[in-house]
C-alpha cells in the first residue's frame, strides 16, 4: 500500500463534479471575517489545471469591470464550500493561457454541448 | 519521557491544517519497532532501551545479533538502535512499540538522517558562497578565491572552506511539528522536510531545543 496516498485519503474530496479546462465553474469560497463566515462565489473559466492528488489545483479566471482577475485555487481545499459546474468549455489545448491576451468575444471558450459527448 | 521511534522516509505531500492553509508535510513509515534490550544503572551504569525495526532475512544476520533477537523473542531486525530513557522499567523484552504509543499530534521531535549525496561539490554549492560575474569580461565565475596571505603564514590555515565532499552526511532536522500519527497503519507526518532519499532511514527523538512542558 502506498502510505502517501494512504495519508492524502484522509482529506480528499471526491464529491466533485468532473472539471475540466475550459469549464466554467462558480466557486463557492468560505470567507472568515472574524467570528462570522459567509460564502462567497467566484466565478470564472478553468484555465488551467496543476498537480495531482491532494495538491491539485486550478487556475480560474474571469474579466471583472474589464479587468482580468486569476484566482489559483487547491481543488481539496477545506476552504472551498463546493464546485459548481456551470458549463462545459469546448477547448483543445490543456492550459489556455492565450486568453490572457484576448476580451470580449475573442475571450470566450465556446460551450461544448452534451451531444457533442457521445 | 524521552520518545524515540525509528523509520523509513515515504515522500511528501501536502495536508490542509484546521485554519484550511495547505502545510508541506514528510510522511514516514514509523514503527512499529521492538524491544531487544533494556540497560540499566546495575549492569551498564547508565539506563537505555535498545529497540530494532524493519525485517530482515534470517540467514544475513550475524550471531551476536540472532542470540539477542532469540532472547528477545522476535524475528531478525535490519536496524537496531538504543535511547537513553530513565523509565526503562517500563518497556518489557520484545514488547511492540507502535508510533501512536511515542507521539501524538503537536509534538515537537528532531528528525536523524542521511542527507543525499552531492558528490564532489564546489564552494558555491557546498559553502553557499556567491559567484563572480557571468560576463563584462570577468573570468572569475564560480571558483574559490583566495586561500589566504602570502609569506606569513606560508600555509592555508585550517578550516578554509574549500570545494569537496557534500552530503551523504548525518543529518538532524530539529523541532518538527507532528501533524498526523496513524498506529494502526505505521504512519507519521511532520511538517516540513527530512534529511535522505525516499526510503532513507530516519531516528525520530524528542526536540532537543523545544521548551519540555
Amino acid at each position: 500500500m502506498d502510505l502517501l496516498q494512504a495519508v492524502e485519503q484522509t482529506q480528499l474530496r471526491n464529491a466533485y463534479p468532473e472539471i475540466e479546462i475550459g469549464d466554467y465553474v462558480k466557486m463557492h469560497l468560505r470567507i472568515t471575517e472574524g467570528n462570522r463566515e459567509r460564502i462567497q462565489i467566484f466565478e470564472g473559466t478553468v484555465i488551467s489545471r496543476k498537480g495531482q492528488g491532494l495538491s491539485e489545483s486550478i487556475t480560474v479566471r474571469r474579466l471583472s469591470y474589464g479587468v482580468g482577475v486569476e484566482r489559483i485555487l487547491p481543488v481539496h481545499s477545506p476552504k472551498i464550500e463546493k464546485i459548481e459546474l456551470v458549463r462545459k468549455g469546448k477547448v483543445r489545448r490543456a492550459k489556455l493561457y492565450y486568453l490572457r491576451d484576448r476580451v470580449g468575444k475573442a475571450a470566450k471558450v465556446k460551450e461544448k454541448l452534451a451531444a457533442k459527448k457521445a | 519521557m524521552s520518545k524515540f521511534m525509528l523509520g523509513r522516509k515515504v515522500g511528501m505531500t501536502q495536508l490542509f491544517d484546521e485554519n484550511g492553509s495547505a502545510i508541506p508535510v514528510t510522511v514516514i513509515e514509523c514503527g512499529p519497532v521492538y524491544v531487544i534490550q533494556k540497560k540499566t544503572a546495575d549492569s551498564d551504569g547508565y539506563t537505555a532501551v535498545r529497540v530494532a525495526f524493519t525485517d530482515k532475512r534470517p540467514n544475513t544476520v550475524n550471531k551476536p545479533d540472532a542470540g539477542q533477537f532469540k532472547t528477545a523473542g522476535v524475528t531478525p531486525k535490519a536496524v537496531i538502535r538504543e535511547f537513553h530513557t530513565e523509565n526503562a522499567d517500563d518497556f518489557s523484552l520484545g514488547q511492540e512499540i507502535k508510533v501512536s504509543d511515542m507521539l501524538a499530534v503537536g509534538d515537537h521531535i528532531d528528525v536523524v538522517g542521511t542527507s543525499k549525496g552531492k558528490g564532489f561539490a564546489g564552494n558555491i554549492k557546498r559553502h553557499n558562497q556567491k559567484g563572480g560575474k557571468e560576463a563584462h569580461g570577468s573570468k572569475y565565475h564560480r571558483r574559490v578565491g583566495s586561500l589566504g596571505t602570502s609569506a606569513t603564514p606560508s600555509r592555508v590555515l585550517p578550516g578554509k572552506k574549500l570545494p569537496g565532499h557534500m552530503g551523504s552526511a548525518r543529518v538532524t532536522v530539529q523541532n518538527l511539528d507532528v501533524v498526523m500519527v496513524d498506529g494502526e497503519r505505521n504512519i507519521l507526518a511532520v511538517r516540513g522536510a527530512c534529511p535522505g532519499i525516499k526510503g532513507a532511514f530516519l531516528e525520530i527523538t524528542t526536540s532537543v531545543k523545544h521548551a519540555q512542558a
